[in-house]
């Protein structure tokens, strides 16, 4: 990133690619950082798409009477209209020298053709896409105590994903904290001081510690899951699909290849592996007798029980039970 | 030539309501009337033609002979079109308390022909029970031309204080030799189809009429009659399950989505898109809220049509199970899935009858849970894995 910028390398156009708010906003303050170092005095124009007219784009970036140094922010780019981007794709090819334009574009293929006219114009790419991966939230948040000079162990790291969940902000908030509360390196026993639990939780992992037959995950899994607020229902379906699954492999029909067996339980044709390693242990009648029990609770959690969490919990106590039946 | 000549076996029935006619006629010249009341419940299973019973009944009402069915009048009735008969058929899954309060006020006008005004209310058993209240109040204290006339599959279905002021019109399930008769004289269908369509349907007229001019109704039943030979394993039970949902989801959407379009692109012409002129972006702004409610409408329809087609599946179902069961126990019964002869055999030898019953028992299980709104996906593979295991 542009942490060690000095003023002379400010590059003159920049663009800013990527959804995840949190980066851009940091990549913007860089920015203006790195121009204010050299020159305290200057204008900042901080603008969005609904702010600004055609009008208003030539005048902030037209060469100033008295010199000054400008910087001018837009936001959103891809949401421009068409006048307003004939403004900035004209500009582009002709530069100011005192100002600074920084683009910001969500990327995607909205208002790509202005993000193109500013990258063949030489503009300096910075990528802020949301991290999908796990390990890259790992790296993230490697780099957060990099920049604060300090280190984080792998498995303090995973412990602290867990306990935050996903949104970047969240994990960046997370991190100064820790940084500030703690000394020296820090370790999954530092975080546990401080954070508790998982934030998120995900319906297919109860659903495949049921039928793994693992009933203390399972139903840890559950209460996590109804805890952070997941639907009820989306659960049951979780569950309907690994059983669904189970069925198919357990006792497959005659003659069908791997690929339409994989189309019968709806999941992708790698999945059949880890199916088939589910089913060990499971007869076709517990099968049977898991399908009965997961029609039985959707309908339980879709109003004709009183109480969907105390369904669920029977649910995957039954379909663990039902998985030693012969 | 007469309105009750719709009626399919139902001879007692028809005696009756002429009955109520001929009173009603006395009633208009100003006699006591004795033999017609305001409120009638027409009951009877499903095919039985509870709709078109009182749909002669009110055409008979409005006739000035008696239902001759060739006066303006019965056409009109039966045709839907009378002025003094207002008709009410439920297209969602129920029946609010706001139409129905609607409905009560605009049944309280006097009739513009000077006979009666008809209220014919089809699968009165929709309203909801904020509904039902609503109505009772109409029915306990009805205005002096008003009649109503209410269906149900069965008396239980209605609030017990509505039961009670209506007069019952119990129909009974149509003789097959009376619906072939039927098919053959009324429709010009022949024959063997007739036969075949009317053992298939076990007494339900329209279903029967369906399977003998519906070339895909035909293929369907058969499509679903192979299911129970073809569960050899809880793969094919998974496969089955998502078969007949996609079965019912094809159809609905055929039957829906034209129509669906129709509706929207009628909508947004009456709010005015596409037309010029000075105010019309304003009207047009406004449609949004109108067509996401006939969205919602649209929605609870195509709900509706799909449970009415995992209904007919289910029930054809269980026709084959109890035909199997008449085999199991020796009875000497016609079977409606005879057609299935081999199949039905095989499934008899090698199970129990206690083991049909417990089938039979899966199904309609299934039916209840797929209106108790569970996935029916869901449900149905809970049945079939049933149906396989026994």
């Amino acid at each position: 990133m542009l942490t060690s910028m000095d003023s002379t390398s400010v590059p003159p156009l920049t663009v800013i690619v990527g959804d995840e708010e949190l980066l851009v906003d940091r990549a913007v303050a860089e920015v203006v950082a790195a121009v204010r170092a050299t020159d305290p005095e200057v204008d900042v124009h901080d603008l969005m798409p609904s702010q600004v007219s055609a009008g208003k784009l030539v005048e902030v970036t037209s060469p100033s009477l008295f010199g000054d140094r400008r910087v001018v922010v837009l936001r959103s780019a891809q949401d421009l209209t068409k006048e307003p981007a004939g403004v900035i794709t004209d500009y582009v090819k002709d530069p100011v020298d005192d100002v600074v334009l920084v683009l910001v574009h969500a990327g995607g293929a909205k208002g790509k053709a202005l993000l193109q006219a500013a990258l063949q114009a030489g503009a300096h790419r910075i990528d802020c896409a949301k991290p999908t991966k796990a390990s890259e939230r790992i790296a993230f948040i490697k780099g957060e105590f990099d920049r604060a000079g300090r280190k984080i162990t792998a498995d303090a790291a995973q412990a602290l994903l867990d306990a935050v969940g996903t949104d970047l902000r969240e994990i960046a908030a997370a991190c100064t904290q820790l940084i500030a509360d703690t000394e020296g390196r820090v370790d999954a026993e530092a975080v546990a001081r401080y954070h508790r639990g998982k934030a998120e939780a995900s319906g297919f992992t109860v659903a495949d510690r049921a039928v793994e037959g693992r009933l203390a995950e399972a139903l840890e899994q559950l209460r996590w899951s109804l805890a952070v607020g997941m639907a009820p229902v989306l659960i049951t379906s979780a569950l309907a699909s690994a059983v669904r699954g189970l069925a198919v492999v357990v006792q497959s029909s005659r003659g069908l290849s791997e690929s339409e067996l994989a189309k019968q339980a709806k999941v992708p044709p790698w999945k059949l592996r880890t199916l088939r390693q589910q089913a060990r242990g499971w007869t076709p009648r517990g099968v049977a007798q898991a399908m009965r029990v997961v029609a039985e609770t959707d309908a339980l959690v879709k109003g004709a029980g009183r109480d969907p969490a105390y369904a669920l919990e029977r649910a995957v106590i039954e379909i663990v039970a039902a998985r030693g039946r012969r | 030539m007469s309105v009750f000549d719709t009626l399919v076996g139902q001879d007692t029935v028809v005696q009756r309501l002429r009955a109520a006619v001929r009173a009603a006629d006395n009633l208009l010249s100003g006699g006591d009337g004795t033999g017609m009341t305001h409120a009638w419940l027409f009951t009877g299973p499903p095919g039985a033609g509870r709709a078109q019973a009182a749909r002669a009944f009110a055409a008979a009402l409005q006739c000035t002979h008696g239902g001759c069915g060739e006066c303006a009048s019965c056409h009109q009735v039966l045709a839907g079109t009378h002025p003094d008969v207002l008709y009410v058929r439920p297209s969602g899954l129920s029946f609010g308390v706001e139409q129905t309060r609607e409905l009560v006020v605009r049944a309280a006008s006097s009739p513009t022909g000077g006979r009666f005004r008809v209220v014919l209310f089809e699968d009165a058993d929709r309203a909801t029970e904020a509904a039902s209240n609503a109505l009772l109040k109409a029915i306990e204290e009805p205005a002096p031309r008003t009649v109503w006339l209410l269906c149900t599959p069965t008396a239980h279905d209605l609030l017990v204080t509505i039961r009670s002021r209506c007069r019952l019109v119990n129909l009974r399930t149509p003789s097959t030799e009376a619906i072939i008769d039927a098919l053959v004289t009324r429709d010009g269908i022949d024959r063997d189809r007739a036969v075949a369509a009317a053992r298939a349907a076990a007494g339900h007229l329209e279903r029967a009429r369906q399977l003998a001019t519906d070339e895909t109704a035909r293929a369907r039943r058969e499509e679903v009659l192979t299911i129970p030979a073809r569960l050899d394993s809880l793969g094919a039970c998974v496969h089955a399950a998502a078969r007949l949902y996609e079965i019912a989801e094809a159809d609905a959407k055929e039957s829906t989505a034209a129509l669906d379009e129709q509706e929207k692109a009628d909508l947004k012409a009456a709010f005015g898109e596409g037309a010029t002129g000075k105010g019309v972006a304003k009207a047009v702004r406004g449609a949004a809220g109108a067509l996401k409610e006939l969205e919602e409408r649209q929605k609870r329809r195509a709900t509706r049509i799909k449970r009415d087609a995992y209904d007919t599946f289910l029930m054809d179902l269980v026709a084959f199970y109890r035909d199997v069961l008449a085999i199991q126990l020796g009875a000497s019964v016609e079977l409606s899935t005879a057609d299935r002869d081999a199949d039905l055999r095989r499934v008899a030898r090698s199970s129990t009858p206690e083991a049909t019953l417990r089938r039979i028992d899966a199904i309609m299980e299934c039916r209840r849970r797929i209106n108790a709104n569970v996935h029916p996906q869901i449900a149905m593979e809970a049945m079939t894995a049933a149906l396989y295991l026994g």
